[in-house]
């Protein structure tokens, strides 16, 4: 049963961004006792009461047996010895080295986060261009608008052509028929006067006019030898 | 005036020493409870000494030293 009047999301809890990791972890004195127990005992003993402390109940401890001094003592003894003795040397030198490890792996991260931003930052880039091109939709829809325009002009004119040059054609083909007609006319009209002169002329009227050509050609010649 | 916080609510600091026995008892011991506990108690320690940029030697050794004592404590009949 989901009670509707319960209030969800009231809190501004959100997994991101994360806290930084704190840079130093609880202070730990001689590697063994946290701060805080000293910082306890402050106000009531001052600085060394938890050093007393320490020191009353190692002795009380050893006094009443409840810490045995054996073999494994000295053991112990030595080893705590070169234990401390090497921490005191290589300590630095160990702890660069982790600090080393660690700056390592923070800078893939951060790079990775860099490389992201750095993704999303040229993706906002060239969607902010996008836009900007779209924003040329008008000069585009103007430049098509211009060719039809142009395509239907041409397309007028080219059929404004084909009507004057039918126009045109057929025109032509009744003056040729005038003409040739005309023409036909004329030249059965000259061959018939032709034929019928042609007929006209008798043979004896043929004769006559040889002579009469034969004498003017005789003349002509009289002429063109006096004038050589 | 603050408002009255109930004994079971209380962190372990605030118990006065008189109600340490009534507090003690109301504290869960349901396997779920002790399991919530040792989860609290183990992040508690994980975060404050372990989980940083720079940690240092204490955290570790303080883990080590308390296995020494708990060792030595189960195992002194022996001595």
């Amino acid at each position: 049963v989901l009670h509707t009047t319960r209030p969800l999301h009231t809190t501004q809890q959100s997994l991101a961004p994360v806290p930084p990791l704190p840079e130093k972890g609880g202070e730990v004195r001689h590697g063994l006792i946290p701060e805080e127990f000293f910082q306890f005992l402050y106000p009531k003993t001052g600085v060394t009461g938890p050093y007393m402390l320490g020191t009353g109940l190692l002795l009380y401890l050893l006094s009443k047996e409840i810490y045995v001094v054996n073999h494994e003592t000295a053991a112990a003894a030595c080893i705590l010895t070169v234990i401390v003795y090497a921490i005191k040397k290589l300590g630095p030198e160990v702890a660069a080295f982790a600090d080393k490890l660690n700056e390592e792996k923070v800078a893939t991260a951060v790079a990775m986060k860099d490389e992201a931003i750095q993704t999303l930052q040229t993706a906002i880039e060239e969607e902010k261009k996008e836009q900007w091109r779209a924003e040329g939709r008008s000069y585009l829809f103007d430049a098509k608008r211009n060719n039809v325009a142009m395509l239907l002009e041409t397309n007028y004119r080219e059929r404004l052509l084909m009507v004057y040059s039918e126009v045109k054609k057929r025109l032509d083909y009744q003056v040729a028929m005038q003409t040739l007609k005309r023409q036909k006319e004329q030249d059965h009209m000259i061959q018939w006067v032709e034929k019928s002169v042609v007929q006209s002329i008798t043979p004896q009227q043929q004769k006559e006019s040889i002579a009469k050509c034969i004498v003017d050609l005789k003349a002509l010649s009289k002429g063109a030898h006096a004038a050589v | 005036l603050p408002s009255a916080v109930l004994l079971k609510d209380m962190k372990l600091m605030d118990v006065k020493l008189g109600q340490l026995g009534s507090w003690l008892a109301m504290r869960d011991f349901t396997p779920g409870g002790i399991m919530g506990a040792i989860r609290r108690g183990h992040s508690r320690y994980y975060n404050k000494y372990i989980n940083v940029r720079k940690g240092g030697l204490g955290g570790l050794s303080m883990v080590l030293a308390g296995y020494i004592v708990l060792s030595y404590m189960w195992s002194y009949s022996h001595i």
